[in-house]
């Protein structure tokens, strides 16, 4: 018979109407699986009691996949066709990924994402991932005893909306239905149960195999909220593991060593790292293929010492995290520990001293995103008990906006803002009789378009012709639970309307983020030079425009003195409007306002005289 | 008569009890749905109504609804694994024939 698990009260289920839901950490290194079974969030473990999946996948020569730990035996014998690390390719194209050539893969590319040449044939990184869903998703399967009706997958809080579609095409591959994408700290957060706590900020410490990611959230209301995240997305507790690696080499003064023994050092040195964890010293020895032994002890003290500027590094994001919050250490209510590599105490302790409270890691600091995910899958399955009704809200890395006349960018949606969300504007035509808008969404902190990224171009068309200024064009900027981005114009008088789901054609790396928005802040002044100089170009360009179309419709009212001396201003304009000198700009067209300015006078009055001619006083009604 | 918990069965509860935080102890019980008559109920029971019939089971309190007991009556609960899945069974002496899943039954 079937077998049952605990429900809350009133919610048993009806038969063959379990809603089997599951939370998925698609990690870099490792992936795991979890569930809430019996009202605890769980993580399913493998036939032989293991919870890590290795994330690797092997596309053999003999036509069979390999994923996880029999992928990962291979990866030293078989590098070419065993695939680790894909996350790392996901979304991106060739010039996005960092010591590509180090990388022993055939990298092929291709229109949006880079490829892989396997004996398999050429594989994207979306067909690897959906690979080790597939493996996660038969675990859950068999654990479970039925189909699933749902999985909730984690990414990275800094993902761009080319690398969450990349995740979420994955799992459409793997036949999973992707109830959500949750970002990994609101995750963890979930896990330790803070959406049940009181309202504050909290702060997400996430040091990992090979990255470092720090995220502010803020729960109000039972909402949570991804305030800013930051990190350094090459420190990991791998580089502990060299530190260790560079002692041991210096300390036992070894020649060069060959690849083999490298590697059993680089292993010797992560024992030693784990082993220190609980222990105050750590004993590493290795007997090497030069016949040299290596016989050291490596005490807690020395361990903290040699590692304390990788512990440094991972403060500087976490201050500017909480910066760009607007926050103090002080203000954070609570610390999440994520990441095995927060298992070291010399991470505890630099973390307890900058927050100036004990983090919480009483969770499997490994686990505690899966078990995340589980929570969140089992509320979103629709197997929710009383009161369990929140939302989660992320940001956005960068801000959205749109470029206006003169190559500027207008931001629509600013960075940091909670998603979902939706942001409108309205804009204008810039010539008379303008039909179309060209509309170009670009991502970034920068003024001009050209220092931006470019997302999409679309038009938007049918404008009914009308003076310059006289239409009105509402731009809606809306970003889904999911990160994704979509755009709609919509002129208001007739309802013609054009549209574009934004899926970039590849990716940012976060250090591409971290780097757009350093630009952002060094260039700040000369940006402010530059958007004041472009909005000078328009307005002038505008003034030209606006003074020749009157010419030509009232030249007549102007004597030929009069008209000389506006001629006069107007080339003046024109010359200087080229230029980059925008006091000359702001001069000519003080000049040219104040020349036309009678001009403009006797316009009027001709356009009154014309609308008033031949009526009685008594049918004007003004 | 009455329902009792396997040795198994009682650990678990008493764990996952331990992990709510809340909770007097469990209830079982049946509701008429299902592809073959009825389905079993297992919740967390957080109130004993007054009309319950609590059981004592290895220092659990196990409550069942007057209408159900006669469905259940000398069930055993049971914890078992079945492969990478576990959860509870009910060994039930009233099942006259079930559904291919047992998730439903007659009696």
């Amino acid at each position: 018979m079937a077998l049952l698990q605990l429900s809350e009260p009133g919610q048993s289920a009806a038969p063959h109407e379990h809603r089997l839901a599951v939370g998925i950490d698609l990690g870099t290194t490792n992936s795991l699986v979890a569930t809430v079974r019996s009202g605890m969030a769980v993580v399913l473990n493998d036939e032989l009691g293991r919870p890590l999946l290795p994330s690797v996948v092997r596309y053999g020569a003999g036509g069979r996949v390999e994923v996880g730990h029999d992928a990962q035996a291979h990866q030293s014998a078989d590098p070419r066709n065993t695939i680790v690390s894909v996350k790392r390719f996901m979304g991106r194209g060739l010039k996005d990924i960092a010591h590509i050539e180090s990388m022993p893969y055939d990298f092929v590319e291709a229109a949006g994402m880079i490829k892989l040449k396997t004996a398999q044939g050429i594989k994207s990184p979306v067909e690897v991932s959906a690979d080790i869903l597939k493996a996660l998703c038969e675990r859950a399967e068999a654990s479970l005893g039925g189909q699933l009706t749902g999985a909730v997958i984690t990414v990275p809080a800094y993902f761009d909306d080319a690398q969450r579609q990349a995740t979420k095409d994955a799992a459409r591959l793997a036949g999973l239905n992707v109830l959500r994408l949750l970002n990994e700290p609101t995750a963890a957060a979930i896990a330790y149960g803070l959406d049940n706590a009181s309202e504050g900020i909290y702060a997400v410490y996430d040091l990992g195999g090979g990255t470092f990611d720090i995220s502010i959230l803020k729960l109000a209301k039972g909402v949570f909220q991804v305030l800013s995240t930051g990190g350094d997305s090459a420190l990991g507790g791998d580089d502990f593991d060299h530190r260790i690696f560079c002692w041991v080499i210096e300390r036992a003064k070894l020649s060069p060593l060959s690849h083999e023994d490298a590697r059993l050092l680089q292993m010797r040195a992560r024992e030693a790292k784990e082993f220190l964890t609980l222990n105050g010293e750590a004993p590493i020895t290795a007997k090497l293929s030069t016949g040299e032994f290596v016989d050291l002890r490596l005490t807690s003290e020395t361990f903290t010492e040699i590692t304390r500027t990788l512990v440094q590094k991972t403060l500087g994001p976490t201050r500017k995290a909480l910066r760009d919050a607007g926050l103090r250490p002080e203000d954070v209510k609570g610390v999440v520990m994520v990441g095995g590599a927060t298992r070291m105490p010399q991470i505890q302790n630099a973390v307890e001293n900058f927050f100036g409270q004990e983090p919480l890691n009483n969770l499997d600091p490994d686990k505690v995103v899966a078990l995340g995910a589980a929570t969140q899958a089992n509320l979103l399955a629709g197997n929710r008990a009383a009161g369990d009704d929140w939302l989660l809200l992320d940001v956005i890395p960068l801000s959205l906006g749109i470029e206006t006349m003169g190559g500027l960018v207008e931001k629509i949606i600013p960075r940091n803002s909670t998603i979902p969300v939706a942001r409108a504007q309205e804009f204008t035509t810039f010539k008379d009789g303008q039909t179309a808008m060209a509309l170009h969404v670009a991502q970034g902190e920068r003024e001009l378009v050209s220092d931006c990224r470019s997302l999409a171009r679309f038009e938007l068309r049918g404008i009914p012709p009308m003076v310059a200024g006289a239409a009105r064009i509402r731009v809606t900027f809306q970003v889904d639970a999911d990160g994704l981005l979509s755009v709609t114009a919509r002129e208001q008088t007739t309802g013609h309307e054009a549209h574009i789901e934004v899926k970039p054609s590849y990716g940012l790396s976060d250090d591409e983020i971290a780097a757009m928005l350093k630009d952002g802040y060094t260039h700040a002044s000369e940006d402010a030079f530059r958007r004041a100089l472009r909005e000078a170009q328009v307005e002038a360009q505008r003034l030209v425009e606006a003074v020749q179309s009157a010419l030509k419709e009232d030249a007549h009212l102007l004597s030929t003195l009069e008209r000389t001396h506006i001629d006069g201003c107007l080339t003046k304009l024109q010359t200087v409007l080229l230029g980059d000198d925008r006091r000359a700009i702001d001069a000519a067209m003080d000049a040219l306002s104040k020349g036309t300015a009678e001009f403009a006078a006797r316009r009027m009055n001709q356009s009154v005289q014309r609308a008033l001619a031949g009526k009685k006083v008594d049918d004007v009604t003004l | 008569m009455g329902v009792t918990l396997s040795e198994a069965a009682a650990k678990h509860v008493a764990n996952f009890l331990a992990k709510r935080g809340k909770g007097i102890g469990i209830r079982l019980g049946v509701k008429t749905s299902g592809c073959s008559g009825m389905a079993y109920k297992l919740e967390f029971a957080d109130v004993a109504e007054p009309e319950d019939m609590v059981f004592e089971s290895h220092g659990l309190k196990v409550l069942v609804d007057p209408k159900s007991l006669p469905y259940i009556d000398g069930t055993e609960l049971d914890y078992a694994k079945e492969g990478l899945n576990e959860g509870f069974k009910f060994n039930n002496p009233n099942v006259k024939d079930q559904c291919g899943c047992g998730e439903s039954f007659n009696v």
